[in-house]
Formats: structure tokens, sequence, C-alpha cells
């Protein structure tokens, strides 16, 4: 491919890309504005992500791209395709071999470790928005710190429900700063984001915002004393394809009569559970 | 046993052949060509090159064949591609006082030096359906008359020069602000929101626009004068130290004027709402126009009641199609592990709602 420049963006804006990352993990949590580039796929199908990770992206790398955990989702299918095409960098889907992972909703089950880079796609990127619609009102309570709002809105949500009904895009604290949207994650995992080896960027392209986690920052989800925070999931189910108990699951419908089973949302720690129990099997 | 639906890069190959093959047609219909809808489907391509902000008629052609049609679509296919190109440098401002004029007309004075020219409007059409289009007549040539050379003073120069039309900023120059360069910040100011709206969608900048003329932040707005046709862009280039003509483009350029009580500064005058558009787009021109001078209102100190076309977030956050279309069509995406997440939500409330409710 030679009418591109290598991971399609120019040298001049992956230069503008890599100043807002820089700037992002030297203040964790803290939302930078980038101008934020017109892409080849629409806006809220990635284009941050796909941004970030062209930034980040050298020829030696290795490239995995999950969509709901899943390798082989047409959206995952799609990225990964376009920078095999725009990088000619390799491709995997073993979380444990890629050194750049983009991801749509999740966070893989394999642990990350040092010098992988983790990039999330992110739709709306302000954790306030939805109280307070006002760009130039967010930004201002979060200069302040002020996140009484914040935990108001949780409270009610107590008094109302007797529990926190968030299940996903959990809001977290970094490093005690900045409350910050780990983007629709479901809630369960977001202890993965504390203290992770790993480089967490995340880039939200329409609304022009990045920001980060560098490795070994302090994620809190957001909670009370009284009332801790749960990781949760389907509860008391297993994988039924490989049996793992510690994968978050996704619920297919089987049939029209009610039946349904559960199997790991993350593919790749799925199949390579299986082709393990094949090989003691054996 | 179920096994998960594997194949996605299958599936996405076959559904662009399916594209391709549908856009196509009926094979016996000759393919139409790209010289076709750009001299025939004229405006379909300035609404393209104005909404895609780049001015290339044959791109723009491209663009609505290969979308099938989709404006929007072509749209898009115009702004990823505009934003691969090197940015050279900035223009002169073009000066429309000395566009070639295809049509200019003023709904605030009769007559005016330059005169009214209605050039080739679909104003005063009767909406009948022509079924003779239908056989493909030959078309005669319209009446020509000599090309006017004299320059065309704009209509509210007059109204300037009697000190009755708010004075606007000089702006211009290197310095101004590029929305594609840098994220949109609020407060904006007017140069970002004007490039902001130019490039907006139509149909959205129509609504608001008509919004106003409703009630909600009215200002009564007069076309002062609305022209079309060709201009020069220039550009200074150091190297050769001075400056060249690089390219004649056509635009459309709408200023209202708009009644100003005055405040305690300024005494009681007209005020502008600009609107400059590529192509012939004078409904989109005048929708700019008039959202333009409502977003004016808190500089210009007026009632603001909270009505969607005086609130600059609401507006320059929302008027652009890619960002909107792209977002609203993302809900098609895959959302499975949210939607479990709020699956487990809802049935363990359930739960608990209803054995409260059992004791």
């Amino acid at each position: 491919m030679t009418e591109y420049n290598f991971a399609y963006l120019d040298e001049a804006t992956k230069r503008m890309l890599r100043r807002a990352i820089l700037k992002a993990v030297a203040i964790p949590g803290y939302q930078v504005p980038f101008s934020s580039r017109e892409m080849p796929m629409p806006y809220g199908w990635g284009t941050g992500g796909v941004q970030v990770t062209a930034a980040c992206l050298l020829p030696e790398d290795t490239l995995k791209v999950i969509d709901q955990g899943a390798d082989d989702t047409t959206n995952a299918v799609s990225i990964r395709k376009f920078f095999a095409r725009v990088a000619g960098v390799a491709t995997t889907e073993a979380t444990a071999t890629a050194s750049v992972i983009q991801t749509r909703h999740r966070i893989p089950e394999t642990p990350l470790t040092e010098g992988q880079i983790l990039v999330f796609q992110v739709p709306i990127p302000e954790p306030l928005r939805f109280l307070e619609p006002r760009e130039t009102e967010t930004r201002t309570m979060h200069a302040l710190e002020d996140y009484g709002l914040m935990q108001v809105r949780l409270y009610e949500d107590i008094a109302k429900h007797g529990e926190i009904a968030r299940a996903y895009a959990y809001p977290v604290r970094v490093e005690g700063r900045y409350i910050m949207d780990p983007s629709p994650i479901p809630k369960f995992d977001n202890p993965k984001l504390d203290n992770s080896p790993a480089l967490q960027l995340f880039g939200a392209g329409r609304e022009c915002r990045i920001y980060a986690l560098p490795p070994y920052t302090r994620v809190e989800s957001l909670d009370f004393d009284d009332y801790p925070f749960t990781a949760s999931k389907a509860a008391g189910q297993v994988c039924a394809i490989c049996g793992a108990e510690d994968s978050y699951l996704d619920e297919v419908i089987t049939d029209d009569a009610g039946g349904r089973m559960f199997v790991c949302s993350d593919t790749d720690y799925c199949a390579t559970r299986v082709a393990a129990q094949a090989e003691d099997a054996a | 046993m179920y096994v998960a639906v594997k194949g996605g890069e299958r599936a996405i190959e076959n559904a662009h052949a399916w594209l391709d093959d549908a856009r196509r047609g009926d094979r016996d219909v000759p393919d139409l060509m790209l010289d076709q809808i750009r001299e025939q489907l004229t405006l379909a391509v300035d609404r393209v090159m104005a909404e895609g902000a780049l001015y290339d008629p044959d791109l723009a052609a491209l663009a609505l064949k290969q979308a099938r049609g989709d404006v929007i679509e072509a749209v898009f296919l115009i702004r990823a591609f505009r934003t691969t190109l090197p940015r050279f440098g900035t223009s002169e401002p073009v000066d429309t006082g000395a566009m070639q004029i295809i049509r200019r007309i003023s709904a605030t004075y009769k007559d005016a030096p330059g005169g009214q020219v209605l050039g080739p409007t679909f104003d005063y059409t009767h909406r009948l359906l022509d079924f003779s289009l239908a056989q493909s007549p030959d078309i005669a040539a319209a009446p020509e008359a000599e090309i006017s050379t004299s320059s065309v003073p704009h209509i509210l120069s007059h109204l300037d020069a009697e000190g009755l039309m708010q004075r606007e900023n000089a702006g211009g120059g290197p310095d101004v602000p590029d929305l594609t360069r840098a994220p949109l910040e609020f407060p904006a100011d007017r140069s970002l929101r004007l490039q902001a709206l130019t490039r907006g969608d139509e149909g959205f900048l129509l609504s608001l626009a008509y919004s106003t003329q409703r009630g909600y932040g009215r200002n009564h707005a007069f076309v002062g004068e609305l022209r079309i046709g060709h201009v020069r862009v220039s550009a200074f280039l150091p190297e050769l130290g001075f400056e060249i003509e690089f390219a004649e483009i056509m635009i459309t350029e709408c200023e209202s004027v708009n009644q100003f009580q005055g405040s305690k500064t300024e005494p009681a005058q007209f005020t502008r709402g600009y609107g400059l558009v590529f192509g012939q787009s004078e409904r989109k021109a005048i929708s700019m126009a008039l959202v333009d001078r409502a977003l004016r209102a808190r500089e210009l100190g007026e009632d603001m009641a909270g009505a969607p076309a005086q609130d600059e977030e609401f507006v320059l956050s929302h008027c652009d199609n890619i960002q909107s279309s792209g977002f609203l069509e993302h809900i098609k995406l895959p959302h499975y592990v949210d939607f479990q997440a709020e699956l487990e939500l809802i049935r363990k409330l359930r739960r608990s709602a209803m054995s409260e409710a059992a004791e």
C-alpha cells in the first residue's frame, strides 16, 4: 500500500497525537483535548482508538483487536484488517503475544504484562456528562475536584435500588484525583484497571479526547464504605465451552423455549483453555 | 451444541460484494458516468463539497456515485479523503466583492448598484413535474448578456457607509484558528463558529434557523444580500514574494441584516449574520447567516431565553453530520457485553424487589 503513510496518518498528525498521549500519561485520568481527524471508519466505531493505535504502532509491533472480548466480531475484524493493510504489522488473536491491543468494551482475561499497550475505544469520555451536559461546566468541575454531584447520584441509586445501579462504564477515581470513565467495559473488568503492568490509553475520536493510565496506576471504582464495590457477572454460571469460572460470560439464547447457555466473552481465553484441556487429555 | 458464530471476515467480504453489485443495479442500464453527476446533479455535488469541506467537483461526483446517492455517506468519503491531504498554508481572504456574479439579490433594496440578478434559481418555477425531462429533450442555450467586468459592491456597504451597520472585527491573517487542526473548545470565537457552521449539516442548520424565525431566539432577519458566483483564491508565497492565484471556486454568500436595539455603549444599529458556503447552496447560506446571528446573542447582550439556536455548545457540538451519523449508527454495533451486564443488574434488582414484596 503506497498511497498512504505508515499506519494511515501523516507524521505531523501522529506527532500531535503522541504529544496528547504523553500529556495524558503525565496527568493520569485527565482528559486531554486533541485535534481528532476524520478516519475512514465512522465516528462511534472506534476512531479514537484507531488514532491512538496509529500513533503507537511501530513496524515491529504485533496487533490484536477485540470487540466485546472477541477477535472475530465484525468491527474487530474490520479494524484489524485496516491496520494490516495500512501499517503492514503482524496481527494475532493471542493476548500474550500482542504488543498493542485495541479493545472495545472489554479487558482481556489473560493478565497483561509490562510493555503491552491496551487501547480503549471510548464513546463518551466524560464521566460527568450524564449529570451535566455542558463541557464548560464539567471541565470546571474536574479542575476544582468538585465531584459531589457524582457522589449524590450514586447515593440516590442506593436509596432507590439498594445498590449502585451501574453495570458498565462504572466510574473510577485515578490516583485519588480525577474521576474517569473507563469506557463501557462491564464493571467486572474494573479491578483489572488497577495497578496494571500495561500502559492503558483511551481514545475518544468524536469527542476529541485522549486520556491514560500509566503502568501501575491506582484505580479505584467509586463506592461507599458501607456499600463496597463488587465486580459482578452472570451469577453461578461457568463457561459451557471451556468450563471457566473466573471469566466474564455472554449469555446466548439457544432456542425459542427459553434455553440459554453461557460462554466466555473473551474468545482467545476460551480457545486457549480448550486447547490446553485437549493437550492434557492427550 | 451451540457453536459461537464465526466468520465475521467472510461475512464482511460478502456484504461488500453485495454492496458493489447493488450499486451497479440493472446491468442493462448504462453505468452512470462521473461527468454526468458533476454536470447534471450539480447541487448535490455542491452540497457534498460544502459539508465535506473540500472543493473538488470531480471527487464529490465520485463520492456520490460510490455512496449510491446517499449525500451524508458521500460527505463522509470526502472528509476521510480530505484528512489525508497535506496542508500547505493559508490562502489570502477571498474578495467576495470581486465575485463574477451569476445570482445576486437583495430583499432590502428594490435596486442597488450592480442590480438584481436572478440567475439559475428555482424560486419562481411552478413545482410541476416536467414529464418531458423523462424523454431527454434538447435544451436550448439560455440567452446571454455581456459579461460585466465591474465589481459589484456589497449591498450592506451602503449601510456601512452611513454608520448604520455594526463594524466587524478585521480578523483574518494566518492566526485564524483552524477547526480541523485544533479541537473545538468553548467558548469558540466567531471565526471558529463560522467554520463549524459552513461544514455543518444543511438540514440541522435549516431547522435551527427556522426555529429562530418562529420565536426561539427570535431576531427578525432581512436578507440584505445573497450572492452566488465565482471568486478567485490566491495565496502569498514567501519564496516568490508575491501572491499567486491558484483556484477559481463557486461560492454562495449571504449577509442578513438584523435590528439591534443598542446598548449602554452603542447606539441602535443593524447587525449582520454571515453565511458562506461552497457551491450554489443558498438555503444553507441563509440558514447559516441566521444561526450565526443567533449565536451572537451573548456578545450583543441580548436576552438569552434558552433557545437552542443561541446555545453555542448545543449548536456546534451537534451540527456536524459525520459525527452525528457515526455516533447514531454505531448503536448497530454489538453491545452484548454491556447488555449482559445490564441484564444481570435488572434481574438482581427485580429479585431483591420481589423478595422484599414477598416479606
